[in-house]
């Protein structure tokens, strides 16, 4: 029990260096020193309760893909099937119930637009994305499966995740976390920004732009009901444009994305002065573009952000350059932030912020400053309790403890783990229980002494007893904190993760390391009497 | 020098004498928290309930102007605020519930949440928004039923541990001391009003693990003596357990609070409620271990030899303790 034979001490010894070394960038950094660039530097990571930042939580409308869905392939059929030779007409389409039907006029075609239809519904990858029924002989419906459907989410929100990082990476803020959260989250961290208004503006933009045809013939009084003709949207004007408060009808389909864009740049209208986008279209887009203007021209379009019409000029000619102009009331922020987004490309989906927290980094570094005094006073304290209560063994105790604090704070700096608000409580938990495994250790070898013990035998009874209530109270610990960690949610983590590193470093510096230096001295002095 | 001992040499109260008293009392307590927790409820925060909180301060002045923040916050139409002084005088926060509707489109909290800073910020130049939480009421739904799992769990999942590393009796007593324990912490919030958000979960499921230390120490104890006095009857037992740990029950305890003073009086104003509930729970959990997790034992009818078996082989501590594992 109390030996301790070379190659274990200059073991134990070189893994106490170790860790504590790894402890010193983080002092550093938060202490506010310089920490020398060509020395290596893992230190812990704040959390953004510390530095300041946000965190927001995006979550998507599960409802608008399927929706989505249903409107593509709706399109994708029709193409297919007037493409047909001979064309096949089909008529009482509807996309209600999240399924597609319509009806083939000519029973004779149904084979023939079964087959157009098939490939359709097989999709590209293994597994089929829809399931096709033909019943009344006639009727053809198209339901997406659940497999289709989970899998397009995913996609989705895979390149939403993408979009948001280009977006985030295009103001240049610093080192942002994007993740997934669940299926339909997505959360965003960004340490430091001065602006969360801006950010949330930013990455809450779904930025789809359309091109659709305005509907002449809708009645203004059917759309200021709400009514719109057959095959056509009813959508209102964009708060600030010209005509906000007001609605227009456009044609459901045939217009055209904005999805192949090449450049987006906030400008000026060299008429007005008033600031625009510019938007160039990738080749495919500027035929799409050029296709649309030629066949239409004289009549109106509707240019749409996000369901929202923005403006409704007129084709007055063909526009086959590839380019246009946006124009829609917008501030020169917000048209620059509009460039932003469509450069990044539109959300495939609508998010949502359903949680955020913002730390601005004057309460941030107030926190850590006081964290660190209360932190500062309480070992103190400890320190000194233990002296006095314990001499020598005291005095072991606390170099122990002080080790602890270092061992935890390297173990996170080398793990990148985060330290957070609740983490620095973590910290001054540990230290009591550090402070616990020994006081139950010199406590029982007082008893033992006390039970007329001689001092190796005190020593060594001690260290054993008191071990197994330390080993049983630290597992339930960790069980705890293992909960927190699994239920807890950002800081709270934090907290958790500090207790779990705390637990295993205490284990080792208040039991192993302790008994280590104690049987040193023993050794050393062989005492006929211990004064504890 | 003169080495300090906080609890002198072989005493020998009889705690348990009073085991009934203070079981009624105990119990008295248990229902009094429930009692305050359903009549009065708890403060929750927006982490659990929705809603907002902005944190301001109001650099260079003295005090914060609660009175025209409501003013104005009020007129915004969102309905009355609460403005609570947070940390420093010159700090506040300030909830709000969430806006009508906003279950089903939770843009209208952001926009809310907008407005109100932009109003401040425009009625005084001198404030500097320290942060903003904002939980719709679908999240924090969700944070309020992991938060109950996570106390559920730790304190079955617990009690199972001590279940295999004891007998049966120890593991049930263990629990109902936690019970106990959550119980009154919950009492605490109830009456004093201090708002209840995630980190006080956090602070249960600690005072949860610090408890058990106790009960632990005690538990092992009675173990220990369990082996070695075969013919002691059980209430002088657990007294002579008791009495043998009581010194490092209080060094420990007295530790603890020397470490949490200082953060309740010059920590973070977030960390206040955090250390308040710790600091109560080492009292509440250093008695419990000795009035309800000791005392149930004898009503489990606990026998002298259920540890006698395993006597002479080290388990797996030991073995670890001594570092052959």
């Amino acid at each position: 029990m109390l030996d301790f034979p070379r190659w274990k001490k200059i073991w134990l010894w070189s893994l106490i260096v170790v860790v504590s070394l790894a402890s010193l960038p983080s002092l550093a950094s938060l202490s506010g020193q310089h920490w020398p660039d060509s020395l290596p530097d893992p230190a812990v990571n704040l959390g953004l309760d510390l530095a300041g930042g946000s965190h927001i939580l995006l979550e998507a409308d599960a409802s608008q893909i399927a929706a989505q869905r249903l409107e593509t392939m709706e399109e994708s059929v029709r193409t297919v099937l007037r493409q047909a030779e001979p064309a096949i007409r089909i008529g009482d389409v509807s996309t209600q119930n999240n399924r597609l039907s319509f009806m083939v006029e000519s029973a004779a075609d149904v084979d023939r637009a079964r087959e157009a239809v098939l490939p359709l519904v097989n999709g590209t990858g293994l597994t089929r994305e829809w399931s096709l029924s033909v019943v009344d002989e006639t009727r053809f419906v198209l339901t997406p499966t659940q497999q289709g459907l989970a899998d397009a989410l995913d996609q989705a929100m895979d390149s939403a995740k993408d979009v948001i990082d280009r977006r985030i990476n295009a103001i240049g803020t610093l080192e942002p976390t994007i993740i997934r959260q669940g299926d339909t989250r997505i959360v965003v961290q960004a340490p430091g920004q001065q602006d969360p208004e801006a950010l949330k503006a930013l990455i809450g933009q779904t930025a789809k732009l359309e091109f659709k045809l305005v509907d002449l013939n809708a009645l203004p009084s059917d759309i200021q009901a709400g009514i719109a003709p057959p095959g056509s949207q009813i959508y209102p004007y964009a708060d600030g444009s010209a005509n906000a408060g007001q609605a227009v009808a456009v044609r459901r389909l045939g217009g055209i994305k904005g999805d192949n864009l090449v450049g987006a740049q906030q400008g000026f209208d060299p008429r007005d002065n008033s600031p625009v986008v510019n938007i160039q279209f990738d080749q495919q887009g500027a035929a799409k573009f050029a296709r649309l203007t030629t066949q239409n021209v004289n009549k109106p379009f509707a240019i749409i952000l996000d369901d929202k019409v923005l403006s409704a000029p007129n084709i007055n000619e063909p526009i086959r350059g590839g380019t246009a102009q946006i124009s829609g009331g917008f501030t020169v922020e917000s048209a620059n932030q509009l460039a932003i987004a469509l450069r990044s490309g539109a959300l495939p989906v609508d998010l949502k912020v359903i949680e955020e927290r913002t730390v601005g980094p004057d309460l941030g570094a107030d926190s850590i400053r006081r964290g660190l005094v209360a932190l500062g006073v309480g070992t103190v304290l400890i320190l000194l309790l233990m002296i006095v209560t314990y001499g020598r063994f005291g005095l072991y105790a606390n170099a122990a403890l002080i080790l602890n604090v270092l061992m935890i704070l390297g173990i996170m700096a080398v793990m990148n783990a985060t330290l957070t608000l609740p983490g620095l409580a973590g910290f001054v938990l540990t230290i009591g229980a550090a402070v616990d495994a020994n006081v139950l250790i010199n406590e029982r070898i007082r008893e033992e002494r006390r039970r007329g013990r001689k001092v190796l035998a005190a020593v060594e009874t001690g260290y054993k007893e008191a071990s197994r209530a330390i080993y049983d109270a630290n597992i339930t610990n960790v069980i705890a904190a293992t909960l927190l960690f699994l239920f807890g949610q950002g800081p709270v983590k934090g907290f958790a993760v500090v207790l779990v590193i705390g637990v295993a470093t205490s284990m080792f510096t208040a039991v192993t390391i302790t008994r280590m230096w104690f049987a040193g001295w023993l050794r050393r002095t062989r005492p006929a009497d211990l004064h504890i | 020098m003169k080495l300090l001992k906080l609890v002198p040499d072989n005493t020998n109260i009889h705690f348990l004498k009073w085991r009934m008293p203070f079981f009624v009392v105990s119990g008295l307590l248990i229902a009094a928290s429930w009692a305050l927790v359903i009549v009065n409820g708890l403060n929750l925060g927006v982490d659990f309930v929705g809603g907002q909180m902005i944190r301001v301060t109001f650099v260079g002045q003295n005090d914060a102007p609660v009175s025209e923040m409501r003013r104005e916050i009020a007129g915004l139409g969102y309905g009355d605020p609460i403005i609570q002084r947070f940390g420093q005088p010159n700090e506040a926060s300030i909830r709000m519930k969430l806006p009508e509707g906003s279950d089903r489109q939770p843009d209208l909290a952001n926009t809310m949440a907008e407005r109100i800073t932009g109003a401040l910020k425009a009625a005084h130049p001198g404030i500097r928004i320290d942060g903003v939480d904002s939980v719709s009421g679908k999240v924090s739904g969700e944070l309020f039923q992991t938060g109950l799992m996570s106390l559920l769990f730790a304190m079955i999942a617990i009690s199972i541990y001590i279940w295999v590393r004891f007998e049966w009796q120890f593991g049930v007593g263990a629990l109902f001391a936690l019970f106990h324990d959550v119980s009154l912490t919950l009492g605490m919030f109830a009456i004093t009003g201090l708002e209840f958000d995630l980190n006080i979960v956090a602070a249960i499921l600690t005072i949860i693990g610090y408890s058990l230390n106790d009960t632990i120490v005690v538990y092992d104890r009675i173990r220990e003596n369990l082996k070695k006095y075969r013919k002691m009857p059980l209430p002088e037992l657990l007294d002579l357990s008791v009495n043998e740990t009581l010194a490092r029950t209080v060094m420990t305890s007295l530790t603890l609070l020397i470490a949490l003073i200082p953060l309740l009086f010059f920590g973070p104003a977030s960390l206040f409620g955090m250390a308040a509930a710790i600091t109560l729970g080492i009292f509440i959990g250093t008695y419990s271990s000795i009035y309800m997790a000791a005392p149930l034992l004898i009503w489990f009818g606990v026998k002298s030899d259920s540890f006698v078996p395993a006597a002479d082989v080290p388990d797996k501590a030991e073995r670890i303790a001594r570092g052959e594992a």
